[in-house]
């Protein structure tokens, strides 16, 4: 209380003093009234849906057929290993160099970290690489490279459960909660798996609970009705926890076997936002119990992915990890020290904007992948 | 664990501030640490090493005229180090001779291109230009749409003749744009484009003849603060490909200290000219490199603090209120103090305003444990009272105090604790501030001298929170001596900082604001 006075009135003089200080005038506010009056005409294909929680689109029969989720992991390999060759190559040319001294060390630390792994993580796999080599030195790359993806393999740890908890217990449909910060690509994982589920043959609800970014309903709608599923949507602005509530009503009543719920981007900074959305949980945990919460992270986030997890699974506790965008340069070596600090697996990946570019997580893959030359 | 870069190098310098003089092995210790810490808050492995390497050169040169205390050297060194990796001086957007002026924005997908546009729109609208967006992107499901939306909600046109998901050619849409938007007098274009990857070569050659088909007067990479290593081969990607002549750092509301972005800057060479820091579309201001250096190195963002004050303060009204205030004697009423304390609310929430007050990374904790709540509460309880009991709370005796109680759902003792704070407080910020004014640039041993420097005032305000509030007005806690109270807690550090901050961080502005008051 004391502190929050002092605080508070501190925070009023710096203010007080600033404002009072301040000779206003300067802005010069000039008149728009000759700005051109018309709206540039609008065409959009897009149904409007006038009534909150209707259903979108009728559930037409889809065609488009999408992916089968084997073949996907040969593709994933095949951007993987366009995208992260030069952190594999880095690593063995410094492992099968003549001998390893301070320099090359440090610079395999720097790689590691390069690959946004994180001080931590990358620590523990230069000192186990060191231990390893002091035992038992090697001069030829694929000795050094068996060792290395032995010990990154450790890190990734393959022995944690990956499935996606889609179904309900009792005759309820599974809920899966999609969240995280801005800009991830929730919406477009969203749909993605939307088609996976479509294709593995379960009736699929999606929820637009994201009411509050400009058309992101509207862009899981046209996700939805690409694969014929039915979208429940809220007006814009509106509680999202209630049409996430409203989703899952109506699943039940569908006997839909999963619900998806794409819920707006938040930074794990604001409290405000935190709150609503461990309320979204809590609202549709009335319903159905969540049976999966999937955090989005980008593959490109550094070091503050650890921050968002953290936050993300103290408010919802997250159960699996999402790791979009791993087709462009970025390693995605953040997911290492999200994994290893809270125990939750990567899930699933994301590869692209096409409709099929999201797989599922293979540990032994992914590191196979990032020492593929 | 520190979290971010400010936690870490202040836990550096702390070590470094008991020493009298730096050694070699010192130096090499501090210079790994702040290695690590640059490494950890995403700066590019290549900018560090450079960075590295010109703070050890200045700091072993330096070492021998040193008067200077070896820390305050360091800071000093390092702040300009930061300050030049920033990208030096602050640039402003260029305007084209011939408008309109064609802006452009590119950058990966979900770094918040379309949302910066219309903070981009209402901005450029805010200072008198009318401004158009284009809806380039037509690619993602519904991107046009949500451009649309919020360049309503941005109060700003919109150019978009194709529907987006997959149909057009948004070649054609930007040239029509330019087109479109010399007919209609518009003065400034931003044309919004899908985000794509640097390693898709397909859609930078779209890119590029988006740019050679509008031909642009700045080429905006927009960038998310959050990125890391792979920020910059994504920048040297696209500016190989499009070509940018300025960064933009979205999501800088985040707690990622945005490192990766700015080495951007160093290594294309280009500044970063805007920063966005909100959900809202206000949220969006100018760049300012050596307020980024200054915010890294934990000595507060003051001047983004004023100047964000400035938009939401109703200057007449604070100057009168300051004016009571000082004045003494009580005029400064509970009203005033509510007026005041719902202008801080609107600047967004107390934690986030701390947050740019210099030194107070130290006081994450206990910012953390600000109930907002506490300020409804005390809302509620000074909107029950009569004008006349707001205006001099020594009206207030017990039967006004229970009716108030009871009509803003709280306790006697509540009502109590606000009064009794109230005039603590007010107390408290007349010493402040009647202090700190005259004695503005550069006094710092002046008695009563709470604002030399932003961590002389935060100096008073952790020394009050040991001795509380309730206590007579000490003249000035002399700053070296104020810590033996509190050895190592939370205030141990802040008690020492305020002479390094003092020294450098940005005065000659600071005092400018503060002179114009008097």
């Amino acid at each position: 209380m004391e502190f929050f006075w002092i605080i508070l009135s501190a925070v009023v003089v710096v203010l007080l003093v600033a404002a009072g200080a301040i000779i206003f005038g300067k802005q010069k506010a000039l008149p728009s009234g000759d700005e051109p009056a018309e709206l540039a005409p609008t065409p959009t294909d897009v149904v409007a849906e006038p009534a909150p929680s209707a259903p979108a689109a009728e559930p037409v029969p889809s065609d488009e057929v999408p992916e089968p989720v084997a073949s996907r992991l040969v593709r994933l390999r095949r951007k993987l290993s366009a995208s992260a060759n030069p952190f594999a190559r880095g690593l063995l040319s410094l492992l099968s160099a003549d001998r390893l001294d301070a320099e090359a060390w440090d610079d395999l630390e720097a790689t590691l970290i390069t690959a946004d792994l994180g001080v931590g993580p990358t620590d523990e796999l230069v000192s186990a690489l060191r231990r390893e080599l002091s035992i038992d030195p090697v001069s030829d790359p694929s000795a050094a490279k068996k060792v290395l993806r032995a010990e990154l393999l450790k890190l990734v740890d393959p022995t944690l459960d990956r499935t996606l908890r889609t179904t309900g217990a009792d005759g309820l449909p599974g809920v899966v909660l999609v969240v995280g910060v801005n800009g991830t690509g929730k919406t477009t994982t969203v749909g993605k798996l939307a088609r996976i589920l479509v294709a593995d043959g379960a009736t699929v609800i999606l929820a637009a609970a994201d009411t509050f970014r400009a058309a992101a309903a509207d862009q899981l709608q046209t996700w939805g009705s690409r694969v014929g599923v039915e979208v429940v949507r809220g007006p814009e602005g509106g509680d999202p926890a209630a049409v996430a509530f409203d989703a899952v009503t109506q699943g039940i009543a569908a006997g839909a076997s999963v619900v998806v719920v794409d819920t707006a981007g938040r930074l794990h900074t604001k409290a405000g936002l935190m709150d609503e959305l461990g309320k979204i949980k809590r609202v549709i945990e009335r319903k159905a119990p969540v049976t999966e919460v999937l955090l989005l992270i980008d593959a490109t986030t550094g070091q503050n992915g650890l921050a968002q997890a953290r936050v993300f699974a103290e408010v919802v506790d997250v159960t699996g990890i999402v790791l979009s965008k791993l087709d462009g340069s970025a390693k995605g070596g953040i997911v290492v020290p999200v994994q290893r600090e809270l125990g939750v697996p990567v899930k699933l990946i994301g590869l692209g904007e096409g409709p099929d570019d999201l797989a599922a997580f293979d540990a032994e893959a992914f590191v196979d992948a990032l020492l593929e030359e | 664990m520190f979290d971010t870069l400010s936690d870490r190098l202040s836990a550096v310098f702390r070590n470094l501030r008991g020493k009298g003089r730096l050694s070699e092995a010192d130096l090499t210790e501090t210079l790994r640490e702040i290695r690590l810490a640059l490494l950890e808050a995403d700066v590019n492995l290549g900018v560090v090493k450079d960075f590295i390497a010109a703070v050890r050169e200045k700091a072993v040169g330096a070492q021998i005229h040193a008067a200077l205390n070896p820390a305050q050297q360091i800071i000093q060194i390092v702040n300009a180090e930061l300050t030049e990796i920033l990208g030096g001086q602050t640039r402003t957007l260029r305007f084209a001779k011939q408008p309109p002026t064609v802006i452009m924005l590119a950058g990966l997908q979900g770094a918040g291109k379309t949302t910066l546009a219309g903070k981009l729109g209402k901005w450029l609208k805010d200072q008198g230009h009318s401004p158009l967006l284009v809806a380039a992107d037509l690619q993602r499901p519904n991107a046009v749409t949500q451009l649309q939306v919020v360049g309503e909600r941005a109060g700003v046109h919109v150019f978009a003749p194709e529907p987006g998901n997959g149909v057009g050619d948004p070649v054609a849409v930007a040239r029509g744009a330019i087109a479109h938007a010399t007919t209609k007098l518009y003065d400034v274009v931003i044309v919004d484009t899908a985000g794509r990857l640097g390693v898709d070569a397909e859609l930078m050659k779209q890119a590029a003849d988006i740019r050679d088909a509008v031909n642009p007067t700045e080429v905006l990479f927009v960038v998310d603060a959050m990125i890391g290593q792979d920020a910059v081969n994504t920048a040297n990607a696209f500016a190989e490909g499009v070509g940018f002549d300025g960064v933009v750092l979205s999501k800088l509301d985040g707690d990622a200290r945005g490192g990766a972005a700015l080495s951007i800057a160093k290594v294309t060479g280009k500044p970063i000219m805007f920063a966005s820091n909100g959900e809202g579309l206000g949220d969006f201001d100018a760049f300012h490199p050596d307020r980024m250096a200054g915010r890294i190195l934990d000595l507060g963002d003051v001047l983004t603090l004023i100047e964000q004050a400035q938009k939401t303060f109703d200057a007449e009204e604070s100057a009168r209120a300051a004016e009571k205030l000082l004045g003494g004697k009580g005029d400064f009423g509970l009203d005033d103090f509510l007026q005041q304390m719902q202008a801080v609310r609107r600047m967004g929430p107390l934690s986030k305003i701390l947050g740019m007050m210099p030194g107070m990374g130290q006081m994450k904790d206990q910012i953390a444990g600000i109930d907002e709540r506490e300020i409804d509460r005390i809302e509620a309880i000074i909107y029950s009272m009569t004008p006349a009991e707001r205006s001099d709370p020594k009206l207030l005796n017990g039967s006004r105090r229970l009716r108030i109680a009871n009509g803003s759902g709280t306790k006697v003792s509540d009502v109590n604790a606000l009064v009794k704070r109230f005039t603590e407080a007010r107390k408290m910020m007349q010493m402040m501030a009647g202090g700190g004014m005259p004695g503005m640039p550069g006094m710092p041993g002046m008695p009563g001298a709470g604002f030399a420097g932003g961590g002389k005032k935060r100096q008073a305000k952790a020394a009050k929170k040991r001795k509380g509030p309730a206590g007579p007005p000490r003249p000035a806690v002399a700053p070296p001596t104020a810590t033996p109270t509190a050895p190592g807690g939370a205030f141990g550090l802040p008690a020492q900082a305020p002479a390094a901050p003092g020294d450098f961080q940005l005065p000659p502005e600071l005092a400018k604001l503060f002179d114009g008051q008097k």
